[in-house]
């Protein structure tokens, strides 16, 4: 095979967004090279990858922007079909369900917590935090459908849906501090909770996921400033 | 509650294709232009949402309760561009919605999630608002217009020659057009040349054509639905 393969990642070391895009391609065994992007002040690189919604991630392959997390993912699997694992089922109908639970997570997921988070009044944040659990316990009953008895939504290898969610598994772990409330819990979300521990005992895990800590001291800060800016 | 998207036991012993709809939505024509643009015969139900919705599309999408729904031997598949993807997946021998190579695939999947986030609820708030709101609403829908003639470019279709998956998810949206001009007080041949012309060229396919409705029955339906949520 004649030439270098190229791939750049434009993200932000926060975003559970970019978080994906670093899981699938280390799942694969992908090289690439990281630029980390300043958001307040974006680069020209980034406008001129991502002109429509100038956000990360953007994955550069060879020179070609390729831009939103979702399609990045199905991007990668793809291009590189013979490379490393396979992340979609190759039956039509598995990866129809799996694309239906990244689609789910996307939709009904993300919203309620961020509500959870920045909510100031009891009431609104008490009903971010019951929306939130709800879609958990919807993903608890979805992870015990599609893995069937193994460690994986993917099955015995980690697949699509379990990169999705796995992306966003840093602020899922700093939920309790950021929002009030533990996503997963013993009684409630078992198999969600074995699979985190599984998860992110991955190598890909350990290198894509951000720090919690400093994730929740980040997210903090960003929050003070929201707050202070909405009242100037 | 199950929640067993696939829902065998319910539903066995359907053979073939079904399609759960509503006549005026979007979403579910893309659905018929696509089965229309692979020669799949199939099943139309019409669901009729303003008298509730119906066991069988409860028992079939029991996360989103909307439509579409397409039935595969009795196992449904929801949310439209997944249902796009599947047939694709499923009838390999049928004309090809999406192209073959990757980056094309992830630039129709990009623009078809793009007009997914946009122009539906852009389109909507140029109806339901008033005042500043509805400039908003009128500003970004010019400026989604553009995008999309610039994605179109000087090709025939989003698919290039043949057309394809973007075409099918924003076809539908063609019959809005004069609509959404006479909300905004704009002229999509204006604004986007390149999107008009497409969409004369796509009401002149068979698939699409049977699947539209009249932009006089559309301005006649947002009427209605302007009336059900006590709009001027």
């Amino acid at each position: 095979m004649a030439g270098e393969d190229e791939l750049k990642l434009l993200g932000t070391w926060a975003s559970p967004w970019v978080s994906r895009v670093k899981l699938a391609l280390h799942l694969k065994g992908l090289s690439y090279e990281y630029v980390e992007q300043d958001l307040d002040n974006k680069s020209d690189l980034l406008l001129t990858s991502n002109p429509v919604h100038k956000k990360v991630p953007v994955l550069i392959h060879n020179g070609k922007p390729i831009c939103e997390s979702v399609v990045i993912l199905e991007y990668i699997d793809e291009a590189y079909g013979t490379t490393g694992p396979s992340l979609l089922p190759t039956d039509p109908y598995e990866r129809a369900i799996a694309r239906f639970w990244v689609d789910y997570i996307d939709q009904k997921l993300v919203i309620p917590w961020k509500v959870a988070f920045t909510a100031d009044g009891e009431e609104e944040k008490t009903e971010g935090i019951k929306q939130m659990l709800a879609v958990v316990q919807t993903l608890e009953g979805a992870l015990k459908e599609c893995s069937k008895g193994k460690p994986f939504f993917g099955g015995d290898s980690v697949g699509y849906v379990d990169i999705a969610l796995g992306g966003l598994l840093a602020f899922l772990q700093g939920t309790e501090e950021l929002c009030g409330t533990k996503p997963f819990d013993i009684a409630n979300t078992p198999l969600l909770l074995a699979w985190v521990e599984r998860f992110t005992a991955l190598d890909a895990a350990k290198v894509a996921l951000p720090d919690v800590t400093k994730l929740v001291e980040f997210a903090k800060t960003k929050r003070a400033q929201m707050a202070l800016s909405i009242k100037k | 509650k199950s929640i067993d998207p696939t829902n065998s036991t319910a539903m066995a012993g359907e053979k073939g294709l079904v399609l759960l709809d509503f006549w005026v939505s979007p979403f579910g024509q893309r659905c018929r232009i696509a089965l229309a643009e692979k020669g799949l015969p199939y099943e139309y139900v019409e669901e009729n949402l303003m008298a509730g919705k119906s066991d069988r599309l409860l028992r079939s999408n029991p996360i989103h309760k909307k439509i579409p729904v397409l039935l595969h031997d009795g196992r449904p598949v929801n949310e439209s561009l997944i249902i796009l993807n599947y047939l694709d997946d499923a009838f390999p021998d049928t004309p090809s919605l999406l192209p073959s190579d990757p980056y094309q695939r992830a630039q129709a999947r990009f623009w078809a999630d793009y007009v997914d986030k946009k122009v539906y609820d852009c389109g909507t708030r140029l109806w339901k608002l008033k005042g500043e709101p509805h400039a908003q609403a009128r500003a970004d829908m010019v400026e989604i217009l553009k995008n999309l003639d610039g994605a179109l470019g000087d090709k025939a279709f989003f698919g290039g020659h043949a057309f394809g998956f973007v075409d099918a998810a924003f076809a539908p949206f063609t019959s809005w057009f004069h609509s959404y001009e006479k909300y905004g007080e704009f002229s999509v041949a204006e604004v986007a040349p390149k999107i008009a012309a497409w969409a004369k060229r796509c009401g002149e396919r068979e698939s699409v054509a049977k699947s539209l409705y009249s932009p006089d029955k559309i301005y006649e339906f947002i009427g209605v639905l302007k009336k059900m949520h006590g709009v001027e």
